[in-house]
């Protein structure tokens, strides 16, 4: 009986404690978001979760539609039909093909874009500064000048500096063009080598050696999938690899100067915050990027690839890898 | 399903299927596995692209796609016939060229935004038409207007001898046809309508992608042979043939929004199960008609 009347009790009470907070603030209303992702990948997986965590530690409600196109564009279209009939109050689009399908069907819902490493380039926003319409978000751009004075660090006596990467990969042509204007400034000559698919990465490896005092490879699909391959390459030959992203320094490169996709999640679910509860909006909301990167060291990779480890790097690194 | 789901796999369906009659038109008319549209719906898709955003009416940019698939088709063409390559390696070695080919369209970048351009669904939704209508109805006029074509193509003397090519290429060279440029032509025709496809895939989608023609075969030959069960074609049924394919095109895309469409926690399916999702629906459209004959012949027994 005790607990029938408890049980009565409760939700009388949680009503009327809950009412005037509704009145107050309208925080506690579920939202509805809707996720459309190009592919399963553990970088843009970890931006979704970043961005649901974040949501919750904010205190907000939500409910979640999740899509993935499994890397098929057509269906990214039809993801975004699909998301105007689930009438969301917020749509979040993770990568840029994903994004640009969104942008194009769905015009009077937020879009928040996130993991896209040229907004402007892909025709999302008008400018950085001011999108200009319903899209704002979130860029991944490698901060490729902070990634080359790290390299420099470890090879001050590099005068080239070789890149592996797929020229069919909007975000590495991107990464390359960025590459090539920050090696100017040091001086040094960058020495390209491309493949179309993860089977050619060893012979593109391979030809690096001897035109290459140490190789970096950007967050390009296609090359993060075969990175055994190239740092294979490098042991051999006594080149060091450094990465764009900290998963391929656990799996072998020397070192990583990376953006966080977690942490690029929940940077996102702020946005989402000023969006929904603040009311800001997107036309003048500026595309921002994650100031706060991580630095991964990988001791055995050192070793194998025959650089030392200077001390500057080890005192502020956030993981070392023995 | 809500309506704008409908509408947008109707609006997907309508927009590949001048693809899907592309790949009828090789795959079953001339007998020629044809994995070039992988190729050359992306092909489509840069030209149009490249030609919107210099300044080109977007009709004419379709115009220019449809050439340069023709020629990309004539090429599968070409290596097979004159240079004696089995069809299936001509078609990939001319899918392969084209993804380099296609960046270089597009100016070194295996991205290029259409957003904000003028496209041909623009005056449509002039006219006052909401834009998740407009542009299924626009591409569903094209997809009956173009298949209408193709009927009337397959029914003049030149269409007829391509039948024939497919059907018996010797009897074909004893009435003195030729068949080597009936094949050239064949496949040039059916990756023109491709390009054209993937021209106004980009139209729609706001951008040309290089990776955007992975799967287009799949597809392609999915919606045939869906289109084809439902429909009951059998062979020399030329019209009917081509309706299916349409047909099949739409049913095929109502499966990918009735796989998008499940309730993801209650059913405890992933997102990432949408591929295998559909594969099943896909399966069960092309075995529904003979399940059902089966239970109409069990009945009829009682």
């Amino acid at each position: 009986m005790k607990r029938f009347i408890a049980l009565t009790l409760l939700p009388v009470l949680g009503l009327l404690s809950a009412a005037p907070a509704m009145a107050q603030n309208q925080a506690k209303q579920t939202y509805t978001v809707s996720v459309t992702q190009i592919v399963e990948h553990p970088s843009l997986d970890a931006v979704r979760q970043g961005f649901m965590d974040e949501f919750k530690t904010l205190g907000l409600e939500a409910k979640y539609n999740v899509h993935s196109a499994q890397g098929n564009i057509a269906t990214a279209n039809q993801i975004a039909s699909q998301m105007l009939g689930e009438e969301p109050d917020v749509v979040l689009a993770i990568a840029t093909p994903t994004a640009q399908a969104a942008a194009q069907k769905i015009k009077n819902i937020p879009i928040l874009i996130t993991a896209v490493t040229d907004p402007v380039g892909a025709g999302l926003v008008k400018s950085l500064q001011a999108p200009g319409a319903n899209i704002t978000g979130m860029t991944d751009r490698s901060p490729v000048d902070r990634q080359l004075a790290l390299i420099k660090e470890f090879v001050p006596g590099a005068k080239r500096l070789g890149i592996i990467y797929n020229a069919g990969e909007a975000n590495s042509v991107t990464t390359f063009g960025q590459v090539k204007a920050e090696a100017a400034k040091l001086g040094w000559t960058v020495m390209p080598a491309t493949v179309a698919n993860s089977a050619g990465v060893t012979q593109a490896a391979k030809s690096l050696v001897g035109k290459a005092d140490a190789i970096y490879v950007g967050t390009d699909n296609t090359v993060i999938t075969a990175l055994e391959a190239i740092i294979k390459v490098c042991q051999q030959n006594k080149l060091p690899l450094f990465s764009a992203d900290n998963d391929s320094v656990k799996r072998g490169a020397v070192a990583a100067l990376a953006v966080d996709y977690y942490r690029m999640g929940k940077q996102t679910a702020h946005m989402a915050k000023r969006i929904l509860v603040d009311g800001a909006t997107p036309a003048t909301m500026p595309v921002e990027d994650l100031q706060e990167l991580e630095l991964y060291v990988n001791m055995g990779a050192a070793k194998a690839m025959g650089v030392n480890v200077p001390q500057a790097v080890l005192t502020r690194a956030d993981k070392i890898i023995e | 399903m809500t309506w704008y789901a409908f509408y947008g796999a109707l609006e997907q369906g309508f927009v590949f299927g001048l693809m899907v009659l592309g790949v009828y038109l090789t795959f079953r008319v001339l007998e020629f596995p044809d994995l070039t549209v992988d190729g050359s719906l992306p092909l489509g898709a840069a030209v149009t692209s490249v030609a919107i955003t210099s300044g080109l009416h977007p009709v004419l940019a379709l115009a220019l796609a449809a050439g340069a698939g023709f020629l990309a088709g004539a090429v599968t063409g070409i290596l097979n016939t004159k240079l004696r390559i089995l069809h299936l390696l001509a078609s990939i070695l001319t899918m392969i060229a084209l993804y380099s080919i296609n960046i270089r369209i597009m100016g070194g970048r295996p991205n290029m935004a259409l957003l904000g351009q003028d496209t041909v669904i623009d005056p449509i939704i002039a006219l006052g038409i909401p834009p998740h209508m407009a542009s299924w109805l626009l591409f569903g006029a094209i997809a009956v207007a173009a298949a209408g074509l193709l009927m009337w193509f397959l029914s003049t003397e030149l269409g007829q001898a391509m039948l024939a090519t497919g059907d018996n290429p010797q009897m074909v060279t004893a009435l003195g046809v030729n068949t080597h440029s009936m094949i050239i032509f064949g496949v040039g025709l059916s990756n023109a309508m491709v390009a054209v496809s993937g021209g106004l895939v980009a139209q729609n989608q706001g951008a040309a992608d290089a990776n955007m023609g992975v799967g287009t075969i799949v597809a392609g030959l999915a919606s045939v042979i869906v289109g084809e069960t439902l429909l009951g074609v059998g062979p020399g049924r030329v019209k009917r043939a081509i309706v299916a394919a349409i047909l099949g095109s739409v049913v095929y895309r109502l499966a990918i929004a009735l796989a998008l469409g499940l309730d993801i926690g209650g059913f405890s399916f992933a997102p990432s199960d949408l591929n295998l999702i559909t594969a099943l629906l896909v399966v069960l459209a092309l075995t529904a008609p003979q399940i059902k004959s089966r239970f109409g012949l069990r009945r009829r027994a009682c």
